[in-house]
């Protein structure tokens, strides 16, 4: 796949807090791309220098090969969905979408015809004369699309676009982004601060945390097997715990940790202190049967709570009383105060970066 | 119901000397503008119009009705596009000290009309630039200015920016954004600093006064009508004036607010 944006060591500093600090990442021709991070972690930044709303302190932003650091949001191969929408209130839903078109001077029977197009897209095609006060935060959310697709960018930039839905709708939009993305196959970077709406969506997501990078990578990859320990801690729930390194045998450390001596894929030096996450799902109440399995010891519980696909159990380790969670199965249930035998995959006890 | 009614009687009456007070100089300044004798003092007589006849006819007073539309006109226009420039600049830059600037901006508005009017007269005398229309335009000017610049301002915000900033996302180059988007959404907001503007100039006196000489405005002649003497003329001239500032205030009122009750 071809690069369709580069980011080439952009820096942004506001007087003298930094806001970025020299964020490398490309996305490819039709990715869907997901910024996910706390706010204040500088998606929302890194999507304004994409827009070309705030211009970078230094380095470099390449769309479709041009370098555009510098060009102002009008001469950019990009258009937004901006948070709030900003639909033009003394225009008619028709006249919004046929904004971005007039000012490409595209002819009047051309842009009636494409702005028909879009409006079906997006399931609108009987609102076009309606005034945009008119309609429901959902609509107004579709006009957005289609006002901001109907240009045909290169790369349409998604600023928190669901983030005022209510959970139905935003799930139920998320679905239709998804599906008109694959339907126009234009690349999307879309910024949320709702990591399950990152990984139901994207093909690429990249965790961000104080202006930096921690993880880059697919929805499955990122949260199974995080790279840094910010990266676990965002992306859902996790146990995280510490160990020392005793040695290292090719792809493999053993790591002394409160749970045992544990053999960890990755790389470590012999006497350093590792950070280490299991997640809740991963871990199995029943030890017994299955072999490849690596015990834990016994877990006490101390709370449980019913979710409709799991039980969420919370609870110490008995030996070491570090605490844990781990997620039971709808039909397993278990009560406060009961030992339960827990195991692991090896592959599950991920080996994080700082 | 009754009982409620009766609860209100002190309220309307009250309401009532109120708006008598408020509104009784206007009737009876009205009323004997139709006086058929020579002083404008009860008993009634008439109704003539027989002093509007003699306005209409008074070439002053219809040269100072000319030059206080012209002035009005001139000073508003000029007031709406200065204060229009002003609130865009502060709000869409940041500029080192904009609260300085603008608290300098509406400063002007706590002084009074006769410090401003002094002012301006010393500064005009030590710059050079003689007694007229022009110096009275330029007064207006400073009046208004800050009432233009506050009222255009407010209408500024954080939204309208985002919508400024949506239109160059999709390609629209700065004077479009501004034929497009800008003025089309401040247009109420520039309606109503321009008639609010125009009310004031059209009535302002002092200043006035101060700095014509040959040419004057309506207030000015008004006021040397007075010196000679009480003449249901000069009540006839007064009544043109106040029906001009009503019209002004309900087309005000039917511009900016029945178009917001209509959206």
């Amino acid at each position: 796949m071809k690069p369709m944006v580069e980011i080439k060591g952009v820096s942004k500093r506001y007087g003298k807090t930094t806001a970025l600090s020299e964020i490398n990442l490309t996305i490819d021709e039709g990715q869907f791309f997901a910024l996910v991070g706390p706010s204040g972690s500088g998606k929302t930044t890194l999507l304004h220098i994409l827009g070309g709303f705030v211009e970078p302190s230094s380095g470099q932003v390449r769309i479709a090969g041009q370098d555009v650091s510098y060009l102002p949001p009008a001469r950019r191969p990009t258009t937004s969905m901006f948070q709030d929408y900003a639909l033009f209130p003394h225009m008619s839903v028709g006249s919004n979408v046929g904004f971005g078109l007039l000012m490409r001077k595209v002819p009047k029977p051309e842009r009636v015809d494409r702005v028909a197009k879009a409006l079906d897209m997006v399931g609108l095609s009987d609102m076009s004369t309606r005034r945009v006060h008119q309609l429901s935060g959902g609509q107004q959310q579709r006009v957005a699309l289609a006002r901001a697709l109907v240009v045909a960018p290169k790369v349409l930039l998604l600023d928190e676009p669901l983030g005022a839905l209510d959970l139905n709708l935003r799930r139920q939009m998320q679905q239709e982004l998804l599906h008109i993305q694959k339907k126009v196959g234009t690349t999307f970077v879309h910024v949320t601060h709702d990591q399950e709406e990152a990984m139901s969506i994207a093909d690429v997501i990249a965790v961000m945390n104080n202006g930096h990078l921690e993880d880059i990578g697919p929805p499955a990859r990122v949260y199974m097997k995080p790279k840094t320990l910010f990266s676990a801690t965002f992306m859902g729930e996790s146990n995280m715990f510490e160990g020392k390194v005793i040695q290292r045998t090719g792809e493999h450390i053993e790591v002394e940790t409160v749970f045992g001596r544990l053999q960890v894929s990755g790389a470590a030096e012999p006497g350093a202190t590792v950070h280490l996450s299991i997640r809740p799902e991963q871990i199995k109440a029943e030890a017994g049967g299955m072999r490849q399995l690596v015990a834990l010891g016994k877990l006490k519980v101390e709370e449980v709570s019913f979710f409709g696909t799991h039980r969420r159990c919370q609870g110490r380790h008995a030996t070491s009383n570090h605490p844990l969670i781990l997620r039971l199965p709808q039909n397993q249930p278990a009560a406060a105060g009961e030992e339960i035998a827990i195991a692991v995959q090896r592959d599950d006890i991920v080996l994080l970066a700082q | 119901m009754m009982r409620r009614a009766f609860k209100n009687i002190p309220a309307v009456v009250y309401v009532a000397l109120v708006y008598l007070f408020i509104f009784m100089p206007v009737a009876v300044l009205v009323l004997f503008s139709f006086q058929d004798s020579l002083l404008p003092i009860p008993p009634f007589q008439g109704p003539s119009l027989r002093w509007y006849q003699a306005v209409f006819s008074d070439f002053r007073i219809m040269g100072a009705l000319g030059n206080s539309l012209m002035v009005a006109v001139v000073s508003s226009a000029l007031s709406c596009l200065l204060g229009f420039l002003a609130a865009y600049g502060l709000a869409r830059y940041t500029i080192r000290g904009s609260g300085v600037v603008q608290w300098l901006m509406v400063a002007p508005l706590s002084v009074s009309y006769l410090i401003i009017g002094m002012g301006l007269l010393i500064t005009f005398k030590t710059m050079g630039i003689p007694k007229s229309l022009i110096a009275v335009i330029i007064g207006h000017v400073v009046i208004n200015l800050p009432l233009a610049f506050a009222i255009i301002y407010s209408q500024m915000g954080e939204h309208q920016a985002n919508l400024e900033r949506a239109a160059r996302d999709l390609g629209a180059a700065e004077w479009q954004v501004l034929v497009l988007i800008t003025l089309p959404l401040l247009w109420p907001a520039l309606l109503a600093s321009f008639f609010l503007s125009f009310t004031l100039s059209w009535d302002e006196f002092i200043i006035a006064l101060l700095v014509s000489r040959f040419d004057v405005t309506l207030p000015v002649e008004i006021w040397s009508l007075l010196r000679s003497g009480l003449n249901p003329k000069t009540n006839a001239v007064g009544s043109l004036v106040f029906i001009v500032s009503i019209i002004l205030v309900f087309v005000t009122e039917f511009l900016v607010f029945g178009r917001r009750k209509s959206q």
